[in-house]
């Protein structure tokens, strides 16, 4: 992997200044089904195309935000900082 | 030896350089190669082959082939037909048993024929099992090119630059150079990379030479090797200038000394001022082979016969030979003496950037070139690389020879002959890549420089199919022949030591790693240091734990959302256990958090936990938005541990506090100063004994620690290491992240069930550790003792009837207790006090009975008092 990633904070960086965090997952509001638990700690979608996923600028500005990348080729469309009530971290 | 002095040529007569071969002098020019004046010296033989040990001599001259490959001051396999002469080199042949003229491992030539056909090695050396290692053992020895000194590890220096270019020029030749000075008229940055000088670069662009481009990589990446630095170029535009590679001819004999490509007769004549040869042959498929003639006659070889192959092709071709030198060729069964033939296959563009870039390559029937198209938005193609190149014949796949005999090679890297090629398809390796892998074709130093065509035509033609149908093979960096050595970058390993390192250095402590941590194992002997701990006072250096600031009004809200712990309920002042778990349950790191004000609280991680623990608060508040700040003290801050039940004395007579048990007491935090420096005092007790945590601004570091033993030395204080830490905890039965949990452990089954306050609304992990309570343990966390008293092994296994039923996390032996003791993961039913169980140890078993109270003190009474 050598492709630049635009951190909403710095700009345009080699991506080994980040930290991969996976793809978006969404926390469920109120207590979960056992299958909805299981379904949101471990099941993940896998795209082949766009995903939503999460990004730390670790040897940069320290800020976690959010990214929309193309699986198959590393393009990455956009970038933003995460707004509240938007995605969770993903559940590990 | 030389020639009258030709137009254009590179050696300076009048600056000898000398260097040394197999230890012989030899004198060259400056401005030769190591290969020039060897051949300007009279040696034709340069290497023998990869695996038949065939002589080999000069071939392309351009850096391209392997038959040059020596030993150049003790690096493997470099090209001295491209080496610049250096004074004083020490050149070496490798790849031989004895010398170039007489190689032992060349009975492979002779009687190795049926033993060396392609996939040999896999075929039968697989039989019988255990023979292997008898059959590795030699294979490594022949196998492989050069020899690497072992020894000198860390003798060259090498380093990364990364780089930036408005707009990147690989390759130095006329199309390179044009686009270069035309983007650098428009005001643009450029960089000209190219293997050899750029003449006639005059300061409108830079140039990097001698450098390579040794691939394009995702997002532009281009890396350059210039020697002794990586440059790692990102550019807004690549303009790829690579030039046309000469292809050599396919037939037998084509591989002996005195066959050439064109280019290398022009660069023995024009550079060096070389005669190659007396009486010379020309093959060729384009007019730049045939042109060779002109430097030929004015070197006075004469051309004694000159074959177009685009008016009349031969139906045979072959070369004869002594001892692997050329003496004649076989034109459709007409011998011509000669000791010279330049055979040319034409050009063909040389790709392989493009195609790493993602370029599509598309064979071009009419002109028997592959060529790129649909290049990505930021790459080029200009001049031959794109196709641009004079008609050419396109060649026989191989011509057979009237001479049986010879072998007829492919690839001059690995030794693969045109036979091995035909055994492939006929073994049912039917698609070019796996061809490739089961032949190594194209696998070799040249990567595929001279054979990847001739390859895929031979291929195209026993298939009874085309070229376009066989298609390339994919094309990866490295391009260029890169050391390993500039890849490694410099070499440097990241270290963290805390303020009170050499300390423990100049006390002889001996050290250890705890991820990037240098920390100290023990000084003298662990068992003694813990029990000087119980008996009197001991000091440890703890500045290495993860230490946090959170602070704001939503802290205690944000603390207890990360924590199954309660912290809003804490008093200003003191101090909780905690332990920060997952959404699936599983814990993650744990430490003490202390409230320091109505916003405030500190917060410890494990050692090796911090930076993991800072990140995960930062995350989930990047989603919360909560009115809190972390803040990493890790390295601003040192930390000492005073343990011992004297631990209470020394700190009265240093801590501006009431340090008795009411102005300090068991899980009180207390900010002041001791020894005249700011501190924070959290007492707790990990090691079991009366204790207290002092945390101080790191330059103070060996201070406290000097003011301590100082203070503390009447009282017998001692320092210990993280060992005999290590068999305090566990008599305390203190669990340690990572030692005694693993992926799957909750707090509920690592027997801490009051961590987890289930009534709260919500936390990390609650839900998981909800269904955990519903469907029940299926192992616990507990303690166990040896009946007699052998240490089992970490991860030793726990059976019950002759099965499995857990696993050993932590064992030692406990001075203070005189047993040996640990803890397990069992099967809940064995988690029951006196429990016997039985672990594997030494192949035998051993008896234990679980403990579920710590070994140490199980009311907690030393910690309290």
């Amino acid at each position: 992997m050598s492709f630049l990633l635009p951190c909403p904070n710095c700009g345009p960086r080699d991506v080994n200044e980040f930290a991969y965090a996976g793809e978006v997952t969404h926390r469920p509001r109120t207590t979960p089904s056992q299958q909805e638990l299981s379904a949101y700690v471990y099941f993940r979608r896998n795209v082949a195309g766009v995903q939503r996923e999460w990004w730390y600028h670790r040897f940069g500005c320290e800020l976690w935000f959010l990214a929309d990348r193309d699986t198959r080729t590393n393009e990455v469309l956009h970038t933003e900082l995460p707004q509240a009530s938007a995605e969770t971290p993903a559940a590990r | 030896m030389r020639l009258p002095q030709q137009p254009n040529e590179r050696i300076d007569r009048a600056r000898p350089i000398r260097f040394f071969f197999g230890g012989r002098p030899v004198e060259g020019f400056e401005g030769d190669t190591i290969g020039s004046a060897l051949f300007a010296s009279g040696r034709r033989v340069f290497s023998r082959s990869f695996k038949y040990h065939r002589r080999r001599g000069l071939l392309c001259c351009s850096g391209a082939c392997p038959n040059c490959m020596m030993q150049v001051d003790g690096d493997p396999n470099v090209r001295v037909c491209v080496e610049p002469v250096r004074e004083g080199a020490q050149v070496h042949a490798q790849n031989v048993l004895g010398s170039l003229e007489r190689d032992l491992l060349a009975a492979v030539d002779h009687f190795g024929g049926p033993f060396t056909p392609v996939g040999f090695y896999y075929r039968t050396m697989i039989r019988p099992r255990g023979m292997w290692p008898v059959y590795e053992k030699f294979l490594r020895n022949i196998a492989g090119l050069g020899r690497l000194d072992k020894h000198a590890g860390r003798s060259r220096r090498f380093d990364t630059e990364h780089r930036r270019a408005e707009v990147l020029v690989i390759g130095g030749g006329r199309a390179g150079r044009e686009a270069a000075r035309s983007a650098a008229a428009e005001g643009r940055q450029v960089v000209l990379v190219d293997e050899r000088g750029v003449p006639g670069a005059n300061g409108d662009f830079e140039v990097l030479a001698p450098a390579r481009a040794i691939g394009i990589y995702e997002g532009g990446l281009v890396p350059v090797d210039a020697g002794s630095v990586l440059y790692r170029f990102r550019a807004e535009r690549i303009v790829v200038a690579t030039g046309a590679l000469e292809q050599p001819l396919v037939f037998p004999g084509n591989d002996l000394v005195g066959v050439y490509l064109p280019e290398a007769a022009r660069r023995l004549v024009d550079e060096w001022s070389l005669k190659p040869g007396e009486r010379a042959v020309i093959v060729s498929a384009d007019d730049r082979g045939l042109a060779v003639a002109d430097q030929l006659q004015r070197a006075g070889t004469s051309v004694v016969e000159s074959i177009d192959l685009r008016s009349a092709p031969p139906r045979q071709l072959a070369a004869r030979g002594r001892r692997g030198r050329l003496t004649s060729v076989v034109v459709d069964g007409r011998e011509v003496q000669c000791d010279m033939l330049v055979a040319s296959g034409g050009r063909q563009p040389a790709y392989s950037l493009l195609a790493q870039a993602g370029a599509r390559i598309e064979y071009n029937a009419g002109r028997g070139i592959f060529v790129p198209s649909d290049l990505p938005a930021n790459v080029e193609a200009v001049g031959s690389v794109a196709g641009e190149l004079a008609p050419a014949a396109v060649p026989a796949a191989s011509f057979n020879g009237a001479d049986e005999a010879g072998r007829c090679f492919v690839c001059v890297c690995e030794d693969v002959t045109e036979k091995d090629m035909k055994r492939a398809i006929a073994e049912g390796f039917d698609s070019i890549e796996l061809a490739k892998r089961y032949t190594t074709v194209t696998m070799g130093p040249c990567q595929g420089r001279l054979c990847h065509v001739p390859a895929i035509r031979l291929f195209a033609r026993e298939q009874e199919t085309d070229e376009a149908t066989i298609g390339t093979t994919t094309a990866r960096p490295p391009w260029a022949p890169v050391s390993l050595g500039l890849l490694a970058g410099r070499g440097h390993e990241p270290t963290k030591r805390t303020s009170i390192h050499h300390r423990h250095e100049e006390a002889g402590a001996t050290m250890m790693w705890t991820g990037l941590w240098r920390r100290a194992h023990s000084y003298e002997h662990a068992g003694n240091e813990a029990l000087n701990v119980h008996r009197a006072l001991g000091v440890i250096d703890v500045s290495t734990l993860g230490k946090l600031l959170v602070q704001g009004p939503d802290a205690a809200r944000f603390l207890e959302l990360l924590y199954p712990n309660r912290f809003g309920d804490m008093k200003v002042g003191r101090i909780r256990y905690g332990v920060l778990g997952t959404d699936a349950g599983r814990i993650m790191d744990d430490g003490t958090i202390a409230r320091l004000g109505d916003e405030q609280y500190y917060v410890t991680t494990t050692s090796t936990g911090a930076d993991t623990v800072i990140e995960w608060f930062e995350w989930w508040n990047a989603i919360w938005r909560l009115d809190v700040e972390t803040v990493n003290l890790t390295g601003s801050l040192a930390a000492v541990n005073v343990a011992g039940p004297r631990s209470r004395q020394l700190l009265g007579r240093l801590a501006d506090v009431d340090t008795s048990n009411d102005g300090i007491s068991y899980l009180d935090a207390k900010e002041t100063l001791v020894a005249g420096v700011p501190c924070l005092i959290l007492r707790i007790g990990f090691v079991g004994e009366l204790g207290y945590e002092l945390h101080f601004a790191s330059p103070y570091g060996e201070y406290m620690w000097d003011t301590l033993l100082e203070y503390g030395a009447d009282l017998g204080i001692r320092p210990f290491g993280l060992e005999p830490q290590r068999i305090l905890r566990l008599e305390k039965m203190h669990i340690l992240i990572g030692q005694d949990t693993d992926s799957e452990s909750n707090v509920l089954e690592a027997g801490m069930p009051w961590i987890a306050k289930l009534d709260k609304d919500d936390f990390v992990g609650k839900w998981a550790l909800e269904h955990v309570q519903e469907r029940g343990f299926r192992e616990q966390l507990v303690g166990f003792e040896m009946t007699d008293g052998v240490v089992p092994a970490e991860g030793g296994q726990i059976v019950l009837g002759g099965r499995s039923a857990g696993r050993v996390t932590s064992a030692r032996l406990s001075p203070q207790l005189g047993r040996a003791i640990g803890m397990a993961w069992v099967r809940p039913e064995l988690a029951q006090e006196d429990t016997e169980i039985e672990i594997r140890v030494n192949g035998g078993v051993a008896s234990a009975r679980v403990r579920l109270k710590p070994f140490f003190d199980p009311e907690g009474a030393q910690l309290r008092s």
